[in-house]
């Protein structure tokens, strides 16, 4: 009957993919792995921020070519997502830019350390033909433009600091992130640390109610806004506005100086703000001449307890991988390395980790 | 009366040309995005494509090959879960369908026709990873499959209620039982505008990213069998798309170009295979 | 028990069982309308599920809330304060404007397919049309990000601000996304859907019906008005449920050029917001239990717009005509 023949076509194309694919074959490691692991596969996976997955994946990529057997899955799901997923146990491993808050870390079935992994900024992209140079924002013109009361691109206070800039009288067209995200959280609570009446009227948060404005859907749709409307203004990762080639508004940072988001000065303010116990810490509006003021740690969530001794050590290993031959791969793709002082604390908070009685980094 | 016609061929030569303009109206936006996707992702479409493995970016030569045999992987669960149930269950309400359940079972299938792509993840999500503790492809496959079901359903139903009634009788009046006389009468007369139910839904349930986020994840390497989590094309398109590097948005439009063929191809060796067991129409 | 017979008992006894069950005559027929049935009652089931787990995940919200959510217009995730107002509107407004464009376009497309193209010109239209079906979601918005709201936003605003400026629907910023851009991407996204089932429900229609109104001295078109499409009704109306559906619970492409702005405005220019796209926004990253609950409970209420549609729809068509059932004449 019709029906008969292509049910046993369909199982036996089920019994097929059910035997599995044959994986391709790895490249080899061009030199001797500095770790040579047992044979025995062993697949983590991880969940969460969106902001630093170019940096994971090419770590993933990096330490499979020098470890065959570990295959690291991580996926850019929101920092929400990897919270909710590592407090159900249903991934090895979280990432969030913004820290967990404490009903959240009281919800996980156990205790959930704070890894700072890398280092990004957020920078305020804009689209103005007649302008030339770079843009010099003040803070409370920023907070003003995104709160609708600096309304035209030739306004006075603009001018202030943009003598030689060529500023058209046109309507400044805004753009904020409708979906929750981490660089919303950035770049909030930096508004918030720079205007009492932004934090009071408008708040702090992965989504806030904009008082003016055009919603676009992530990073990607904030830059295609900017990019293709003029007279636009967007905060975006420092990422996307590199890549597109959009120019990036000088901030003046707490100090009184005009800086420009570069990787060193993102560093500065990492190096500006000391880290407490529990390894998380905001980094905007830090105090030092040569800092960004609105960068920020992006962070892995690990459980201090691993149910499974083997998997939890080879995330041990691949994260302490990650704070050291890791980090060397930052620049390129527009982060921030983490600076050795927090390092240090880091290398202690991992060493901590453990199965069970057993440490899982026996002095790796 | 000579007027009285010449209203009505008027009023019919407007019509015709109305449905005509009405065609291509609805041409020019699959003309624009079929340019769109196939200017931008004709260049990333190489061997690399469609026997590699994705690569970070800023390494040459990645592909998407697991993403390729993920989707169909999905697609094929999906359609294991969705058709027969989908086909069956339209069966049931164009042969006994005119009782008090057979409403509420066509009510809710135009309902869930309704639920977005992400709700029917999440709740898959909660019914079979929660429990699990894992992604799995398997949690995939039963999202699309619901999401195809109310389609199918549907759609079966409509078209076995137009064959004519003259089918069914002569058929009993030579003596097949009722139970036969649907399934090889009526589906059977059905069946080509029943496959394009079908290749509707698979063509969307291909294309949904949604509600794999929570049920199939992604994944970077090859996913063995069905109970790992597993790469398909819409993820990978939607996240190298909403990346900044401009060599992932190329691999993201190839992507689109190859799913596009894929489920191209699907449809068309459906409507043959329905084609070769129904004959022409 | 029954004591219709199909079959004369005189000429093949019946099984106690079947007798005692059910109408049925021999046991391929029970278990074929059991074994439907249970597939029957699976989508039911399915649904009755989603619906059991929205309600649970909006618990909190619902009891805090209660109806002030439909009614209010705050959404403020800092301070914790939900409303769905501007959502209902969004979801409701932008579906029947997409119904709007599509369903002219669709039937126009059906009705050339089925009756009015010649033959070699139908196989290649209609499966263009089917490939718009097969476009993913994602690859919409970035073609409606890149083409079509700049189109919108140098082209077609203007001209609409220009000559029917005076009414409420075309006026304010041009901004290319917003309503406008939202109904017509839902549009397309809805046209392979209703075009294609359409055109296979008038395909169905046996020609003997188009043919006597041909012969009574009908034009084509009278032909179709007055034979085909009274009979394809119900199948009609059936595709464009399934392509109201789709709309309504649309999220990724409507997404990226609705403008995601909150509020509750005449023009179709204005920026709005879709209730599966604040779902599929906020989701992911949402933390906090009335957060979370907030957006179940916004779900819920679109599976209740759903609804509510769904009945007005069926409605619609009983009040219509009680034409003879099509397939029963």
């Amino acid at each position: 009957m019709f029906a008969r023949r292509n049910l046993l076509v369909g199982l036996l194309l089920t019994l097929v993919a059910c035997k599995g694919n044959q994986p391709a074959p790895v490249p080899a490691a061009s030199e001797p792995a500095p770790e040579v692991k047992k044979d025995e596969a062993i697949s983590l996976t991880g969940a969460g921020a969106t902001f630093p997955y170019p940096l994971y994946s090419k770590w993933i990529s990096e330490y499979n070519k020098q470890n065959p057997n570990v295959k690291i899955n991580y996926q850019s799901i929101g920092s929400g997502g990897g919270i909710r997923q590592i407090t159900a146990n249903t991934v090895d491993f979280g990432a969030t830019d913004a820290p967990m808050k404490e009903d959240e870390a009281k919800q996980a079935p156990g205790k959930l350390f704070h890894i700072p992994a890398t280092i990004g900024a957020v920078v305020v992209a804009y689209n103005v033909p007649e302008v030339t140079g770079t843009l010099r924002l003040a803070p409370e013109v920023l907070v003003d433009i995104y709160a609708g009361k600096i309304k035209k691109w030739n306004d006075p206070k603009i001018k202030a600091d943009n003598a030689d800039a060529k500023l058209p009288a046109k309507d400044i067209s805004v753009v904020y992130r409708t979906d929750g995200s981490g660089t919303t959280a950035v770049f909030t609570d930096y508004l918030g640390k720079v205007s009492a009446e932004w934090k009071e009227k408008v708040g702090v948060g992965k989504v806030v109610n904009w008082p003016t404005g055009l919603g676009a859907k992530g990073n990607e749709g904030v830059t295609g806004q900017v990019k293709t409307t003029p007279y636009t203004i967007g905060y975006i990762e420092r990422a996307y506005a590199s890549q597109n080639k959009l120019p990036m508004a000088e901030l003046k940072n707490k100090s009184g100086k005009f800086v420009a988001p570069s990787i060193e000065a993102m560093s500065a303010a990492a190096d500006a703000v000391e880290v407490p116990e529990e390894l998380f810490v905001s980094l905007s509006n830090a105090d030092g001449e040569a800092v960004y003021p609105i960068t920020s740690y992006s962070y892995l969530l690990v459980y201090e307890n691993a149910k499974d001794a083997t998997k939890g050590e080879a995330l041990a290993k691949y994260i302490w991988w990650g704070l050291h031959e890791g980090q060397k791969f930052s620049k390129d793709l527009d982060y921030a390395p983490i600076p050795s002082k927090v390092l240090a604390k880091v290398e202690v908070r991992l060493k901590e980790l453990r199965s069970g009685d057993k440490k899982l980094l026996s002095g790796a | 009366m000579r007027s009285s016609y010449a209203r009505r061929k008027i009023t019919d030569i407007f019509v015709r040309s109305a449905c005509v303009a009405a065609a291509l109206v609805a041409l020019v936006p699959l003309v624009s995005v079929l340019y769109y996707v196939t200017s931008r992702g004709i260049g990333g479409i190489n061997l690399d494509f469609f026997t590699e493995l994705p690569k970070p970016v800023g390494e040459s030569g990645g592909g998407m090959a697991n993403a390729i045999v993920g989707s169909l992987k999905l697609v094929f669960l999906a359609c294991l879960f969705g058709i027969p149930s989908g086909v069956l269950a339209g069966v049931y309400l164009a042969e006994f369908g005119e009782s008090r359940f057979g409403k509420w079972v066509r009510f809710s299938a135009d309902v869930m026709s309704g639920v977005p792509s992400i709700t029917v993840g999440i709740f898959v999500y909660s019914l079979v990873v929660l429990e699990t503790k894992h992604f799995s492809a398997f949690a995939g496959g039963v999202a699309l499959g619901v999401l195809m079901l109310p389609t199918v359903t549907r759609t079966t139903e409509e078209l076995l209620r137009l064959v004519p009634e003259s089918l069914r009788e002569a058929a009993l009046g030579l003596g097949l039982p009722k139970w036969r006389v649907t399934l090889r009468v009526m589906l059977r007369t059905a069946a080509p505008g029943i496959a394009t139910g079908v290749m509707l839904a698979v063509a969307r349930v291909a294309g949904e990213t949604a509600p794999l986020l929570f049920t199939a994840f992604s994944n970077p390497f090859w996913s063995s069998g069905l109970n790992e989590p597993t790469a398909s094309l819409p993820v990978n398109i939607y996240n190298y798309a909403v990346s900044p590097y401009e060599e992932w948005h190329r691999q993201a439009w190839a992507a689109a170009l190859v799913l596009l063929l894929l489920v191209l191809l699907l449809n068309v060796s459906a409507r043959l295979l329905v084609r070769s067991r129904v004959g022409a129409r | 028990m029954s004591v219709v017979h199909e079959v004369s008992p005189l000429i093949r006894p019946r099984s106690k069982i079947l007798t005692r069950f059910g109408r049925e005559v021999n046991w391929g027929d029970f278990v074929f309308r059991r074994a439907t049935a249970l597939l029957a009652a699976l989508v039911i089931a399915a649904l009755a599920a989603m619906a059991a787990a929205m309600v649970h995940g909006s618990a909190e919200s619902l009891s805090k809330f209660g109806l002030g959510f439909i009614s209010s217009r705050v959404w403020d995730p800092v301070r914790d304060v939900y409303g769905a107002l501007p959502f209902i509107y969004g979801t409701i407004a932008s579906s029947l404007l997409a119904l709007c464009f599509a369903v002219p376009i669709s039937l126009g497309v059906a009705i050339f397919l089925s009756e009015l193209a010649p033959a070699w010109l139908r196989g290649p239209v209609g499966f263009l049309v089917e490939l718009l079906a097969a476009v993913p979601s994602v690859v919409y918005g970035l073609w409606g990000i890149f083409a079509l709201a700049p189109w919108l936003r140098t082209t077609v605003e203007p001209f609409l601000g220009r000559t029917l400026g005076f009414l409420p629907f075309f006026q304010g910023q041009q901004r290319g996304f917003g309503m406008l851009a939202g109904g017509i991407i839902l549009a397309i996204m809805i046209t392979p859907t209703i075009s294609s089932v359409s055109r296979e429900v008038l395909r169905a229609v046996p020609s003997a019906l188009r043919e006597g109104a041909l012969g009574l001295g009908a034009t084509p078109w009278e032909a179709v008005r007055v034979a085909v499409l009274p009979y394809a009704r119900s199948g009609l109306v059936g595709a464009t449920i399934l392509g109201l559906g789709r709309a309504l619970g649309e999220t990724m492409a409507i997404t990226m050029v609705i403008g995601n702005r909150s509020e509750i405005s005449a023009s179709l220019f204005a920026p709005s917001y879709t209730m599966a796209s604040v779902i599929a926004n906020e989701f992911s990253e949402a933390t906090g239990s009335l957060y979370l609950s907030a957006l179940a409970e916004v779900g819920l209420l679109l599976f209740v717009v759903t609804v509510l549609l769904n009945i007005v729809a069926r409605l619609l068509v009983w009040r219509v005509g009680r034409l003879p059932q099509s397939g029963r004449l």
